[in-house]
């Protein structure tokens, strides 16, 4: 009976997985918690690209400079750009108000984006824009249709296009879309680009949940105590229980 | 002079008396198998609650502007409070999983039938105050599932004809979901109703001492003392307390004191539990996004409702039951009706056959189709109810019911196997 129950419930776990997954194809994001250069290029991103209208505030520069070992002094001196303490929260001065009249919604915090979204999402999101005249910003985004937000990293990838090319489907020419390309003006090449953006969402990851490789190596521990005290509580049981019939 | 202290007190307060009464002396039966570690299991999660509860009051803000960055501030300020509040996140469903499993080992047994019908009872109270208690806990992070998991379930007492607009502005004190809720929540959540949970658990263990705990077998082990009674020398072997024996008029046969046997035997339970409860906690706090859904990282936003509003999973079957029934305020009652009909179920079952080990095929087959309309209706609470998945919660509805309506019927001239006389 047993056995029938466990069978029932993994086939309807597996299926109801399924069916809450999202409509467009995500990437999985070549992220590593673990890789501390790729985390200070993506906190260096995030400054420098994302800081003017989102925000962190529950995240201090003092957490993310000691869990990425970044010593205070850099930190301050390259990623410190208006004079705050090395305590404070990682904030900007825009408001909420204007945030909405400049790009319709106000941009969200991106504390927890990661915790939200999922770093696939992201990964391919800050992949997907394409330009669309039809936009206040010149931009459209596959992965979020019709957002409000900028191509920021347009800088680094250049203008990305959607591309297309002549190819023959059953005897005839027809036109298929073969993915996003750009147009060469950006400062990185397409590698260099997935990798800056994989290094970005690394430290969202990383952000959104600072705690985590502290969790996993606190975990290990705790496992093996665990699994050493199921050990002697079996033991123990087994002696005391052996004059029960 | 320790001795004479401790008689001094004992003559006061016979503590030890009490302690013989409920652990050292107390006649469990021997044979308890694998269901029965769940009992002790949910009181280790209700003291795990208590505890990081306690911690986790001391930096929680409890208002609606300051709710949301508290959390955020146990997570990444205090230290270990991640670790606080992913016991207590993780224990909240830790607490329904053993708690089902425990009222299933319940069903299995007949551990509800006469004479424990009140134990039972006690035992539906608990769950009823045990989800009020998880549901006014999940609206205290404050995120966007918080608010809106609490908008629908609100919502529900919205459906009861002419007061149910009055009862819904009485439950939120405000006209929409407000800081104003967020407190009185908090409130109930930390002592009102951990008050009554405690007192409703304690009640129900004095209860159970009371009529002596069921057994896999569903037979007594405490025999009227007739004569014909045989003590085995192992029965000899163990002292119980004479309160068990109600001055020689029972006899007790295949027990064994609770303490050292089942404390012991416990201790390997909360073990095993630990290591998938610490697995839980330190490699998947999120369970998934069942534990902590995904837009509860988000905060509270009236004006922004979520694209899929689903009650955390241990609300799901009853709450597919309500979406099930076309008609919002039948809905709702035949919600309540589905947790009224477990609580009914010592009169439902008219057997006299405890456990599902000598009963029918049909009470087995009956309970397993039980199982699985449970399972089925909470995977359909968290699908969105539209097609297919509208018409699947509404046949396992009715074979969720129909699991106590038939059990009414063949319960009475139920063709039951042979009760040992001793447990097996």
């Amino acid at each position: 009976m047993m056995k029938n129950l466990f069978s029932v419930i993994a086939l309807v776990a597996s299926s109801w997985a399924m069916a809450a997954g999202p409509a467009v194809h995500l990437d999985k994001a070549p992220i590593d918690l673990t890789d501390k250069a790729s985390l200070q290029n993506g906190a260096r991103l995030f400054q420098n690209y994302c800081l003017g209208c989102h925000q962190m505030q529950y995240q201090r520069y003092s957490r993310t400079f000691s869990d990425l070992d970044i010593p205070e002094e850099v930190g301050m001196e390259n990623l410190m750009f208006t004079g705050e303490k090395v305590g404070d929260h990682i904030t900007n001065n825009m408001s909420a108000k204007d945030g909405e009249k400049w790009f319709g919604a106000t941009p969200p915090d991106l504390t927890n984006v990661a915790r939200v979204r999922g770093p696939d999402w992201l990964y391919t999101y800050l992949r997907s824009f394409y330009a669309d005249p039809s936009r206040p910003f010149g931009v459209n985004n596959d992965v979020f249709p019709l957002v409000g937000m900028p191509h920021v990293l347009q800088e680094l990838q250049g203008m990305p296009y959607k591309a297309y090319e002549t190819r023959l489907v059953d005897g005839a020419s027809k036109e298929v879309y073969v993915g996003i390309k750009t147009d060469g003006s950006g400062e990185l090449n397409a590698e260099e680009y997935d990798r800056a953006v994989a290094d970005l969402v690394n430290y969202l990851e990383y952000v959104g949940e600072p705690t985590k490789l502290e969790a996993r190596a606190l975990g290990t521990k705790v496992m093996v105590f665990l699994l050493i005290f199921f050990v002697l509580a079996y033991l123990l049981k087994k002696e005391y229980w052996k004059d029960v019939h | 002079m320790f001795k004479n202290l401790m008689s001094w007190i004992e003559y006061r307060l016979p503590f030890m008396d009490k302690m013989n009464l409920h652990v050292m002396q107390y006649p469990a039966p021997k044979n308890f198998n694998f269901w029965y570690f769940f009992g002790s299991l949910a009181m280790l999660v209700l003291v795990n609650q208590i505890l990081t509860g306690i911690w986790l009051t001391m930096n929680y803000v409890p208002s609606a502007e300051g709710a949301f960055a508290s959390v955020e501030y146990i997570m990444r300020d205090v230290d270990y409070g991640w670790l606080l509040r992913y016991m207590h996140s993780t224990g909240a469903s830790a607490f329904f999983v053993v708690v089902y499993l425990h009222m299933l080992r319940g069903m299995m047994y007949g551990s509800y039938q006469k004479p424990r019908e009140l134990l039972w009872i006690f035992g539906m109270l608990i769950f009823l105050v045990l989800m009020a208690e998880a549901f006014m806990g999940y609206l205290l992070p404050w995120g966007q599932m918080s608010f809106w998991g609490a908008q629908v379930i609100i919502g529900i007492f919205g459906t009861i004809p002419f007061i149910g607009e009055d009862l819904t502005l009485w439950i939120r004190g405000d006209y929409v979901i407000s800081g104003a809720t967020l407190n009185r929540f908090f409130a109930l959540h930390v002592i009102a109703l951990p008050l009554v949970l405690v007192i409703l658990v304690f009640l129900h263990i004095m209860a159970l001492h009371e009529v002596g705990s069921n057994n896999p077998d569903g037979i007594e082990i405490k025999k009227d003392n007739d004569g014909t009674v045989e003590q085995t020398e192992a029965d000899k072997k163990f002292t119980f307390h004479q309160y068990f024996t109600r001055g020689g008029k029972k006899v007790i046969v295949d027990a064994i004191p609770f303490h050292p046997y089942y404390t012991v035997k416990d201790l390997l339970g909360v073990a095993g539990f630990l290591l998938i409860f610490a697995w839980v906690i330190f490699f998947f706090p999120e369970g998934g996004g069942y534990f902590l859904e995904a837009p509860n990282f988000e905060p509270a936003n009236a004006l922004k409702t979520p694209a899929h509003i689903a009650p955390v999973w241990y609300f799901t079957p009853f709450y597919a039951i309500l979406r099930a029934i076309p008609h919002p305020f039948m809905g709702a009652v035949a919600m309540f009706a589905a947790i009224v009909a477990l609580a009914l179920l010592p009169w439902l079952d008219r057997g006299k056959v405890r456990s599902i080990r000598y009963r029918s095929g049909l009470h087995t087959a009956n309970l397993i189709n039980f199982c699985i309309s449970f399972v089925a209706l909470g995977v359909l609470g968290v699908l969105p109810a539209e097609g297919v998945y509208t018409l699947l919660a509404q046949i396992f509805s009715f074979t969720y019911f129909g699991f106590f309506i038939l059990l009414w019927f063949y319960s009475k001239n139920e063709k039951t196997k042979p009760l040992p006389v001793r447990l097996t």
